[in-house]
C-alpha cells in the first residue's frame, strides 16, 4: 500500500512509466548488455579501435593532407622517390606523396565498401525475409533465385557487369552490391523460418495480426541483430572486392583508392624496381581494415548468437 | 566409417531404426540424384539467360557495345547488326544464342581473331594445373591445421593458426603475390631472387622433356604458394569449426571409454565426420577453379583463363568475356552438383 509513496521501490518507479518509456529503458538495457558482452571480447575490441582510427583518418583527410596532393599537375616530388623526411612514404610514379594518396584513398575504399554493403544488405534482407515468411510458390521462386545467384562466380560476373555498365564510383558499389547479396538472403531466410515457428508468433497470429504486422513487429526486430553482425562481415568482403576490381582496372578512373594505387604500382612494375613504399602501405591498409571489420563482425556474431561463444580461439583463450 | 556414421545419424521420427532405415535411404538415392540434376539444369538455364541479357539487353545498343567505336557509318552499323543477328526479334535471338552455345560457337575474339571456344580450350590447362595443385595443397594443409587447432582449442597453436588464417583471409591474394615476387623473385637487398617473376616456361627450354617439366614446376612455385595460402583459411576455419561441433558428441566418449588413444579417437572417429563439410567446400571450390585465378594469373602472367579474362577487360573483348563467364559459371554449377551428390553418398541424412 505504501509502495506508491516510496519512490525508492523500483517497482513503483516502473509502474508510473508509459509503455514508450518502458520500451526505451528495455532497449537501452539491452544495448548496455550487448556492449558489456562485446567489451569482454578482446579481439573484437582491437578491431573496433583499429576501425575507429581508420574512420577518423578518412573523415579528417582534408585536415591531414591537402587535396592538391592528389593532382598530377601539382606534384612536387620526383618519380618513385624513396621515403624521405619530406615524403614520409615516398612518391608514386607521378611524383605525388604516397602518404597523401593513402589518406585520401581511405575515403573511397571505405565509402565504396559501405555503399556496396548497404545495397547488398537491403536486397539480401528483403529477399531473405520474404522468402522465409511467405509460403507457396512466391517463397519457392525467391529461394530458387537466391540459389541461382549464389552459383554465379563473383569475380567474372563483377568483371562483366563493370565492363558493361562503365566505370564509376556508384557502378562499382552497385556491382559489388548486386553480386554479394545471396549469402545474406540465405542467412536471413533460415533465421526467419526458425522465428516463424516460435510460440509468440503463433500467439500473434491467433490474436489476428496480419502478415505485415507479424513481419514488422516480430520477425524483423528479431532478425535485425543477425543482420547487423552480418553487415560488418559483408563490409570486409566488399572492401576486398573493391580493391580487387580497382586493381583489375574496373574502378573509377578519376578517384584514388587503395585498389587503384596498387593497380598503378603494378602497372609501373614497382615490385621489380624495389619501390616497396608504393606496394606495401596500400595493401597493409586493406588488410588492417578488412581484418578489423572481420574481428568486429565475429565479436558481434558471438554476442547475438551465444552458441558461437568460446568457439574462436583468438577471442577466448 | 559406417559405424561412426550410424552413430551420428539420428533416426527420423516414425522411421524404423538401424539397417532398414539405411536400406531405405540407399534406395532413395536415385530420386535424390534426379532432383539435384534437375536443379543443376535449372541453374544452367539461368546462367544462359543472364549471359544473354547481360551482353545484349543491358548495354542499350549491343551493336555499339560489342563493336565499341569501330563504326563510322550507319551502313557499317547495320551490316554488323545483320552479321550478328541483332536485327532479329529478341526471342529469336535467344534461340540462336542457345543453339550457338550448345554447338560450341562462342563468337570470335576481337583481339586474337580466333574462335573463342578454341581460345578457351587452349587456355584452360595452365589454369587447371595452377588452381588444381593449389587446391589439393590447401585442402591437405588446411584440414590438418584446422584439426590440430580444434583438438587443442585455445592452445598456443590454435591461437597462432587462427590469427594467421584470419590475416590471410583478409588479404587480397594478388597483393601477397606481389610481395612474394618482390621478395623471392626479384630479391630483397643482398638476397638474390630465386624464382622467375612470371610466365609458365623459360624461352629456349624444350617444353616436353624432363627439363621442360621441371622448368614449369619452377615457374609455378610462387603462384602455387600464393594461391595455397589464399585458399588455406577457408579449409582450416571450416575444418576447425566442424570438428568443434563433433567434439561434444557421445560417440567420442564411447571411443575413449573403449580405451582408444587420443590420436586414434581424433583420426578414426572425430575427423572423419568433421571432414564432411570440408568435402563439400573442396568440391565447390574446384568449380571456382576457372574464376579464382584471374588476379593471380594476371600478377604472375600465366597464360590461363584468368589472364585471358583480364586482357579482355581493357579492349573490351566482349565475346571472350562472355565465353569465360559461361565456362566459369558452368564449372561452378557442375562442381556444386558433384558436391551435392557426393554429400548424399557420404551422409544419408541430407537426402530429402
Amino acid at each position: 500500500m505504501s509502495s506508491t509513496e516510496a519512490p525508492a521501490e523500483p517497482w513503483a518507479a516502473v509502474a508510473r512509466l508509459t509503455p514508450a518509456q518502458v520500451r526505451r529503458r528495455r532497449r537501452s538495457a539491452s544495448l548496455r548488455q550487448t556492449w558489456r558482452l562485446f567489451h569482454r571480447n578482446r579481439s573484437g575490441m582491437v578491431g573496433l579501435v583499429l576501425l575507429s582510427a581508420f574512420v577518423a583518418i578518412a573523415l579528417l583527410a582534408p585536415a591531414l593532407a591537402s587535396a592538391d596532393g592528389l593532382e598530377v599537375t601539382k606534384a612536387t616530388g620526383g618519380v618513385l622517390e624513396p621515403p624521405t623526411r619530406h615524403f614520409l612514404l615516398g612518391t608514386d610514379d607521378n611524383g605525388r606523396s604516397v602518404l597523401t594518396l593513402l589518406i585520401w584513398g581511405s575515403r573511397i575504399s571505405l565509402l565504396v565498401g559501405l555503399l556496396a554493403t548497404l545495397i547488398s544488405m537491403v536486397i539480401g534482407t528483403l529477399v531473405g525475409l520474404t522468402s522465409g515468411f511467405l509460403e507457396g510458390w512466391p517463397a519457392a521462386v525467391l529461394f530458387r533465385l537466391t540459389e541461382w545467384f549464389l552459383v554465379l562466380p563473383f569475380l567474372p560476373l563483377a568483371i562483366v557487369l563493370a565492363s558493361v555498365l562503365g566505370r564509376s564510383l556508384l557502378n562499382i558499389a552497385l556491382v559489388i552490391g548486386v553480386t554479394s547479396w545471396p549469402g545474406t538472403a540465405l542467412l536471413i531466410r533460415s533465421q526467419t523460418l526458425s522465428i516463424k515457428e516460435r510460440p509468440y508468433l503463433e500467439r500473434a497470429r491467433v490474436l489476428g495480426a496480419g502478415r505485415w504486422q507479424q513481419m514488422r513487429k516480430h520477425v524483423l526486430p528479431n532478425v535485425m541483430p543477425m543482420v547487423f553482425a552480418n553487415t560488418t562481415l559483408t563490409v570486409a568482403i566488399a572492401i576486398l572486392s573493391e580493391t580487387t576490381l580497382s586493381f583489375l582496372g574496373l574502378g573509377d578512373p578519376t578517384r584514388v583508392s587503395w585498389g587503384s594505387m596498387l593497380e598503378n604500382a603494378f602497372a609501373v612494375g614497382a615490385m621489380t624496381t624495389g619501390a616497396w613504399w608504393f606496394i606495401v602501405p596500400p595493401g597493409l591498409c586493406v588488410v588492417l581494415v578488412v581484418l578489423s571489420f572481420t574481428l568486429v563482425g565475429q565479436a558481434l556474431e558471438e554476442v547475438v548468437n551465444p552458441r558461437l561463444r568460446g568457439r574462436r580461439g583468438v577471442s577466448h583463450p | 566409417m559406417t559405424s561412426t556414421l550410424a552413430a551420428t545419424t539420428a533416426p527420423a521420427p516414425g522411421s524404423s531404426p538401424g539397417s532398414t532405415e539405411r536400406a531405405a535411404n540407399r534406395s532413395s538415392y536415385p530420386r535424390f540424384l534426379v532432383s539435384k540434376v534437375l536443379g543443376a539444369v535449372g541453374s544452367l538455364f539461368f546462367v544462359l539467360v543472364v549471359n544473354f541479357f547481360l551482353f545484349r539487353v543491358l548495354p542499350g545498343d549491343p551493336a555499339r557495345t560489342l563493336g565499341r567505336g569501330r563504326f563510322r557509318t550507319a551502313a557499317q552499323l547495320a551490316q554488323f547488326r545483320h552479321t550478328y543477328g541483332l536485327d532479329q526479334p529478341l526471342p529469336r535471338q535467344f534461340m540462336t544464342f542457345l543453339h550457338n552455345t550448345f554447338t560450341g560457337q562462342l563468337g570470335v575474339s576481337l583481339r586474337y581473331r580466333v574462335p573463342v571456344a578454341d581460345l578457351i580450350w587452349e587456355r584452360l590447362w595452365p589454369t587447371v594445373l595452377l588452381v588444381g595443385t593449389s587446391t589439393v595443397l590447401a585442402t591437405v594443409l588446411g584440414v590438418y591445421i584446422g584439426m590440430l587447432g580444434a583438438w587443442n582449442r585455445g592452445g598456443p597453436f590454435d591461437r597462432l593458426s587462427t590469427g594467421a588464417t584470419l590475416t590471410l583471409y583478409s588479404m587480397p591474394e594478388w597483393w601477397l603475390g606481389l610481395l612474394l615476387i618482390a621478395g623471392l623473385a626479384v630479391g630483397l637487398g643482398p638476397l638474390p631472387g630465386i624464382f622467375p617473376t612470371g610466365g609458365l616456361h623459360s624461352t629456349g627450354v624444350d617444353q616436353h622433356g624432363l627439363a621442360g617439366v621441371l622448368d614449369t614446376v619452377w615457374h609455378l612455385t610462387l603462384p602455387v604458394i600464393t594461391l595455397t595460402l589464399a585458399y588455406l583459411a577457408d579449409y582450416s576455419l571450416v575444418m576447425r569449426s566442424s570438428l568443434l561441433d563433433e567434439l561434444g558428441q557421445d560417440y567420442l566418449v564411447t571411443a575413449r571409454a573403449k580405451g582408444l588413444r587420443d590420436v586414434l579417437v581424433r583420426r578414426r572417429h572425430a575427423a572423419r565426420n568433421a571432414l564432411l563439410p570440408t568435402t563439400t567446400i573442396t568440391a565447390i571450390n574446384i568449380g571456382f577453379v576457372v574464376s579464382g585465378a584471374i588476379t593471380i594469373e594476371t600478377v604472375f602472367s600465366i597464360p590461363g583463363l584468368g589472364l585471358l579474362s583480364y586482357e579482355a577487360i581493357s579492349i573490351p573483348d566482349f565475346w571472350v568475356l562472355q565465353g569465360t563467364f559461361l565456362v566459369a559459371s558452368g564449372a561452378v554449377i557442375l562442381a556444386n552438383l558433384a558436391a551435392n551428390l557426393l554429400y548424399g553418398l557420404l551422409d544419408p541424412r541430407v537426402r530429402t
